[in-house]
């Protein structure tokens, strides 16, 4: 869990702005979806929030600490596809992020210490439901399952914020629904603060305890890259939802 | 009637389809021996097959008068240990480079075009200079392949470890990887079948040059052997040398391609 503040953020490539003045404070433990129509600057949004993009002017606070520009532990990552390894199984997936954190040589645990790893990473299996595929390469499941064990990767490193880019959106229609409750749960019980960049406006109504919506408020037809996107819309969602007392 | 492209072989007739080849040509060649050998009994162009089995007998399970060994194994033993010290140094040298060139963006800048750049001396053109600068003893023949193969499999592992997609690094960091775990969990067990791939690619270009090396410069070897009797024109012994090394080499490709499967199963799907 952690609260985020941005402060004047800009974002420029060259002469074009993509982001301008973002002005935010997001509370602990908040689901934040971030909508907006292509280009508008949400996915650079939460790469700079990852670490893998630096803002051109203002800062991001995480707890009042600037942020670092380099991935880092703290901030776990779903991407839409790519983000499994292909040469591990289900179980050693989930394994590897308590393998990197606890063994910074080899990067395996041996004895008590990797079978304390495997109770949890096979709990967390169970829990989303991919405990009888666990000896499976992620090419052999399902895109679903596939996102599910992303997701999993990333929460059992506790991660603070968790950044979800467009997660199901190669999903089949069909399953979205297992995944929304599945992502709920592990954001209630793990006390994350979570954004969550998607396509899907009713999606973003459904999950979300604080929606943002990405569009640009000034438009120079002769110039189009001369202004950038901002934030138009901040609505506050499923306050019942929110897991800190308000 | 369906197209000729949709037309699939079944098990049976695709095994004979692949044998077919090699009996024409064995068939082609029985036929021109005997015809050589009807209008000249001397012929020592195609000898007939029965000379062949005299030959491998006398080379493989007699001991020869002057030395005392079986020749057929002293050379395929030579010949292997400089393959395969060769090709071991070549993929661990190949891996480590290409490792460290594909991660590190100031290792790459610093050794990608040097690598390229090497790659392109054609490795026979610097023969005489490893037999001067290293003599003629085994070190310059297994030099030789390993400059010849080394840049390839540098280059090869380098490209395949640019290709994993960058949104792994980027999970594999956001796990708590440094540069080193992101090395040695990621993106190492993701190069080795492609190094398995390339050593394989690379095997004929290696007899090349351990053939070359052994032709000019040796006291045994396959090679040594089939440029000493060219003198003779004995092509009984030239031909089935030539047949065992491609068998060996069909073989040790073999090896490789079930070692893959074998070790990296993960990587047959993708």
């Amino acid at each position: 869990m952690a609260e985020v503040k941005i402060r004047r953020l800009w974002k420029e490539y060259g002469a074009q702005v993509v982001l301008e003045n973002l002005n935010l404070t997001i509370a602990d433990g908040e689901f934040v979806t971030i909508v907006g129509a292509s280009g508008c600057g949400k996915t650079t949004f939460l790469k700079m929030l990852l670490g893998v993009e630096k803002p051109t002017r203002g800062e991001i606070l995480l707890d009042g600490q600037p942020l670092v520009y380099e991935p880092a532990p703290d901030r776990g990552i779903v991407f839409q596809r790519y983000s499994l390894f292909p040469h591990l199984t289900v179980t050693e997936n989930l394994l590897l992020g308590l393998e990197l954190a606890h063994s910074r040589v080899l990067g395996r645990l041996f004895g008590r210490a990797r079978r304390q790893a495997l109770e949890r990473a096979h709990a967390l299996l169970e829990e989303i439901g991919l405990y009888t595929a666990r000896d499976k390469y992620p090419s052999q499941l399902s895109g679903g399952m596939q996102q599910r064990l992303s997701i999993a990767q990333s929460v059992i490193c506790q991660p603070k914020i968790l950044l979800l880019d467009e997660p199901f959106g190669a999903l089949d229609p069909g399953i979205t629904a297992d995944m929304h409750e599945i992502i709920l749960r592990l954001w209630e019980a793990n006390r994350m603060t979570v954004f969550m960049v998607t396509h899907d406006v009713k999606e973003s109504f459904q999950l979300g305890t604080r929606l943002l919506v990405f569009d640009k408020k000034r438009h120079d037809p002769q110039a189009p890259e001369a202004y950038g996107a901002t934030v138009t819309y901040d609505i506050p969602l499923n306050r019942n939802r929110y897991p800190i007392a308000a | 009637m369906p197209r000729l492209v949709n037309l699939h072989p079944s098990r049976g007739t695709g095994l004979l389809l692949g044998l077919l080849p090699f009996v024409i040509l064995v068939f082609a060649y029985v036929l021109g021996s005997n015809a050589r050998l009807a209008e000249n009994p001397d012929d020592k162009l195609l000898p007939a097959p029965s000379s062949f089995v005299e030959t491998i007998n006398k080379y493989a399970f007699e001991e020869d008068r002057r030395s005392g060994q079986r020749l057929w194994w002293v050379d395929t033993g030579a010949s292997l240990k400089r393959l395969l010290v060769a090709l071991t140094l070549s993929a661990a040298l190949g891996l480590a480079l290409g490792l460290a060139i594909g991660a590190i963006p100031y290792v790459r800048s610093l050794l990608l075009p040097f690598v390229a750049a090497f790659g392109m001396i054609p490795p026979l053109a610097i023969l005489p200079i490893l037999f001067i600068v290293l003599g003629l003893g085994e070190t310059a023949k297994v030099a030789l392949i390993v400059i010849g193969i080394t840049p390839i499999v540098v280059r090869d592992i380098a490209l395949r470890a640019s290709e994993i997609p960058s949104e792994q690094l980027i999970k594999a960091q956001t796990l708590g990887a440094s540069s080193w775990l992101l090395a040695v969990r990621v993106l190492l067990p993701q190069l080795l079948p492609r190094l398995i791939d390339t050593i394989r690619l690379n095997l004929g270009c290696a007899w090349l040059f351990l053939i070359a090396a052994e032709a000019i410069a040796s006291t045994e070897g396959l090679g040594y052997r089939i440029f000493l009797v060219r003198r003779y024109m004995a092509m009984d012994v030239i031909l089935p040398y030539v047949a065992w090394i491609t068998a060996l080499a069909f073989f040790m490709d073999y090896a490789l391609r079930r070692a893959r499967r074998a070790l990296f199963p993960w990587a047959e799907s993708v």
